[in-house]
């Protein structure tokens, strides 16, 4: 783990619809079962213009940044060898179906933790009118060789 | 719509039953293809018992019952979680995870935290897991 990749900054990435299936295959995923997330005519009726992806469905396009980081050569991290340490999200609004979504992607930090590297995360997620979503902060544990 | 809340009470409780067919629907549902999610000969090879639930599926399954509380996936404007232990899932048996959301704080103009406690078994599996929640 390289630990000079701390404040790197990845350039934003391409637009990421989303979908209604993918929103309805994800609150299955999670157990979910708001029908504003399955029911169109639902989530009009409470007020929103499509259906609505559960909180975390924002991990499905913080991904699209982290997917930077793991194809970062510089950076050497191996999937297998990452665990997931915490993660936040702070909303600024509910994604819904049709949101054009861009990630710009940041490592905040790396420190050394025994054999392992703590690697922190941002990541801001903007749709296409450039208006904040969420922003997502992720602690990465990145195990050494072993 | 607003609720009554008291910081102290109890307003959901969720059993989730996660088996390997969850974690691969998780797998293709989210695009997290680690495949310590779904092959223990890999998992075994860095470390761990076997095969683990991703720990967004914990996190994202854990909101569900505070979401069905409050009638409103908008309702919730921040969620966090520590991943403190990591879910076994049994290929036969797979993994029973108990959660309860309880009202913590009144932060006011209609905000309150909500702590979550999730569990396998008697241990915590997600630490510091809170949600703050638009009530009113």
């Amino acid at each position: 783990m390289n630990p000079e990749l701390a404040g790197k900054v990845y350039p934003p990435t391409e637009p990421y619809l989303v979908g209604r299936e993918k929103i309805r295959e994800f609150a299955h995923a999670v157990q979910a079962t708001n029908p504003v997330h399955f029911d169109v005519a639902a989530a009009n009726e409470a007020g929103y213009d499509d259906l609505v992806a559960p909180p975390t469905f924002t991990i499905v396009v913080q991904q699209r940044g982290l997917d930077q980081l793991l194809a970062d050569e510089s950076a050497g991290i191996e999937l297998t060898r990452v665990v997931h340490g915490d993660q936040r999200f702070a909303f600024e609004r509910p994604i819904v179906a049709g949101d054009e979504l861009t990630v710009q992607f940041k490592v905040a930090g790396v420190r050394a933790l025994g054999g392992n590297a703590m690697v922190t995360t941002e990541a801001d997620i903007f749709d296409a009118a450039g208006e904040k979503v969420a922003a997502s902060f992720a602690t990465l544990v990145v195990g050494g060789d072993s | 719509m607003s609720f009554a809340l008291s910081e102290g009470q109890v307003i959901a409780k969720y059993d989730a039953h996660f088996s390997r067919d969850s974690l691969v629907r998780y797998a293709g549902a989210s695009g997290d293809f680690n495949a310590i999610h779904y092959r223990d000969d890999v998992a075994q090879q860095v470390g761990l018992p076997g095969v683990l639930a991703h720990g967004m599926l914990t996190m994202g399954t854990a909101i569900q019952p505070v979401v069905d509380f409050f009638g409103d996936p908008g309702r919730i404007v921040d969620y966090q979680v520590r991943f403190t232990r990591p879910v076994p899932v049994d290929t036969e048996a797979g993994a029973d995870v108990h959660i309860t959301a309880t009202v913590a704080k009144d932060l006011g103009e209609g905000l309150w935290r909500i702590d979550l406690k999730v569990t396998l078994g008697e241990q915590t599996v997600l630490g510091k897991s809170q949600a703050i929640v638009r009530a009113a």
